[in-house]
């Protein structure tokens, strides 16, 4: 008996040990640190949960830790959302009564990571009731409030937390009474060449002639000649040998990065390249449709993400990236039903030359509408930004071709989102009618 | 605890000390603080009222002032500008926060929430010319608040005001006190 349990003893002690210098190894060496995640991370970031201390910044230090890091690479989005919430408005002492009930100066006071079984919406932790602890008495100023509950009160083309540059009482008045579908409906277009050419009167387009020879299949001159970098004189070394490098047959991300580096920035923001983006901690792999958490092609689930992935080197053919590159991968049911859709339709319409240019509607019409800015137009990269939440894309997207009241009620059918707005808005939500109504 | 403010404050502010005149030794007290820092945010603010908003939208007519100045490509209002610069501290510090309230808010967080905002607002409209200041303890923590009359400096003060949907008054006049500036530093 007592030889029995020393053996266990013995056993238990080994066990221990190596276990204990297993986790040492991986804490302290090993590049992958899973067996440390407390829980499945969100949809916005289980792409990077393996950069620990992306967020982890240090293994001292409170909540301060974290809410840096959130803020490291959120502030900006908040910023530009004109955060109806932000916390210099909760630091002020008046409102001590208020943090007391809810911390908004923190992030994770909301959206606390590796708790998958109690997300929600938006990386969203809390229990939908969060707006009433502070709003409760929203009927004395707004009667028309009188009776809503709690769950109404984000419901799509209502009210969200920090983004309501499409939802104020102003913008819901001005646009009340909109069409629902525009004449003539057109996005808008982007002529990054011309304007680039404006900024650089010297530019010399360049042809087959103009650049030192190099080995090449004959269809990548064909492409690179028909393409915006012959016509903006970047040639084969630019690429190929940038900063005086040695000849790189696959040019690093970097390269690219180096002249377009508003397109990196929101690429390296979104989904697709996060795990590329140089604010993690360590570098990762690219983005493979294998590590996403949608539906995808079965033949495409170890395509790497990175600019070539939807440009292609050399052909850089917007059209195809506007679309077939996007539905060459995700096969969820909204992509599935793309081409079937009106938008869809039209998109084929405009590939035909049936009808203008700008009149049809890609994936990237709506996903990577084109914005300005100074007079200056570009395509956003981040793919994700204006779908959290998804009212971010009324005034970027949704009214270049339809009315506001339209473009609300379109936002909050999830059915007709599924099926990709195969038909009108089957609900109507009210916030353009409480609107007028109030300034009548 | 007082001392010790005071040496903070004595550290941390040696301009507005000069601008003052105080003693560099003995420190400022809150008072002191509170009131360089009016002095320097109602200038500010009157100026731009004034020089900017009201120089370009009526005078030179080149532009307009919204409350929506993103959208419409406008200038921010004055009482806007104020409370970004308000913001902007509050990210930068909590040595001091301020804010504008009224007890005829046109946004209805700007109306009194404290029991001594309460009195203070209505001490500066029934003593015109006169500050108030008193200490008071929100959230565990003690504080001396100070309340100063806002007053309409320019007619465009009182329209915006009188003309907006969800303002309570509708019948102010230059030289009103429209509401207060509230600043408040930590005692402890």
């Amino acid at each position: 008996m007592s030889i029995l349990k020393s053996i266990s003893w013995i056993i238990w002690i080994f066990s221990s040990l190596a276990l204990a210098a297993y986790l040492l190894f991986e804490l302290a060496w090993s590049e992958d640190k899973s067996s440390f995640l407390i829980g499945e991370a969100t949809h916005g970031h289980h792409q990077i949960e393996l950069a620990c201390s992306t967020c982890h910044t240090s293994p001292f230090g409170g909540g301060e830790v974290i809410q840096d890091a959130c803020v490291n690479c959120h502030a900006q989005e908040l910023s530009i959302a004109e955060d109806s919430h932000p916390k210099a408005k909760f630091t002020d002492p008046r409102n001590a009564d208020r943090l007391a009930v809810l911390d908004a100066t923190q992030c994770v006071t909301c959206h606390l990571e590796h708790q998958n079984e109690q997300t929600r919406a938006m990386g969203g932790t809390l229990a939908d009731d969060f707006c009433w602890h502070c709003h409760q008495d929203i009927a004395s100023e707004r009667p028309s409030h009188e009776g809503m509950g709690f769950e109404t009160c984000a419901s799509a083309g209502c009210h969200n937390y920090h983004d309501n540059k499409a939802l104020y009482e102003n913008f819901l008045v001005k646009h009340a009474g909109e069409a629902d579908l525009f004449m003539p409906a057109m996005r808008p277009l982007r002529d990054a060449v011309t304007e680039y050419l404006t900024d650089n009167p010297q530019t010399k387009a360049l042809t087959v002639a103009d650049i030192q020879p190099v080995e090449a299949p004959a269809e990548v001159f064909e492409h690179w000649q028909a393409s915006s970098h012959a016509t903006v004189g970047v040639e084969c070394r630019d690429c190929h040998q940038a900063n005086n490098s040695d000849w790189q047959k696959k040019p690093a991300i970097q390269v690219c990065q180096n002249c377009h580096e508003q397109e990196w920035q929101g690429f390296s923001q979104s989904h697709h390249g996060m795990r590329l983006s140089d604010k993690l901690s360590q570098s990762l792999s690219p983005m493979t449709p294998a590590q996403g958490r949608l539906v995808f092609q079965s033949d495409s689930l170890e395509k790497e993400m990175t600019c070539s992935t939807c440009h292609g080197p050399h052909e850089l053919d917007l059209q195809k990236a506007a679309s077939e590159s996007c539905l060459s991968c995700h096969a969820d049911d909204h992509s599935l039903a793309f081409e079937q859709s009106p938008h869809g339709q039209l998109w084929q319409q405009e590939l035909a030359g049936e009808i203008a240019q700008g009149e049809g509607v890609s994936c990237a019409t709506c996903h990577m509408p084109v914005v300005e800015q100074g007079g200056k137009h570009a395509v956003s990269h981040n793919v994700n930004d204006n779908l959290r939440p998804n009212e971010k894309m009324l005034r970027s997207v949704c009214m270049n071709c339809h009315g506001l009241a339209f473009s609300i009620d379109a936002l909050a059918d999830q059915e007709l989102i599924k099926n990709n707005f195969l038909h009108a808005p089957s609900l109507h939500i009210k916030s353009i009618d409480m609107a007028v109504e109030r300034v009548k | 605890m007082k001392n010790t403010l005071k040496m903070t404050l004595a550290a941390s502010s040696i301009a507005i000390l000069s601008a003052c005149g105080g003693d560099k030794d003995a420190g400022i007290s809150p008072q002191q603080f509170t009131d360089a820092l009016h002095l320097v945010m109602d200038s500010d603010r009157a100026v731009y009222t004034k020089k900017v908003v009201g120089r370009l939208t009526k005078e030179e007519k080149v532009i307009k002032a919204s409350e929506h100045f993103m959208d419409d490509k406008a200038l921010p209002l004055p009482a806007q500008m104020f409370r970004f610069g308000a913001e902007t501290v509050a990210e930068k510090t909590d040595k001091f926060s301020y804010s504008l309230q009224s007890l005829w808010p046109i946004n209805s967080q700007n109306a009194p929430v404290t029991a001594v905002e309460k009195e203070g607002l209505q001490f500066i409209v029934d003593n015109p010319g006169k500050n108030f200041y008193k200490e008071e303890t929100l959230g565990g923590k003690t504080y001396f608040t100070a309340i100063y009359p806002d007053v309409a400096v320019a007619p465009v003060c009182a329209s915006c005001h009188n003309d907006h949907k969800d303002s309570p008054k509708t019948d102010f006049k230059v030289g009103d006190v429209m509401g207060g500036v509230v600043i408040r530093v930590p005692l402890s």
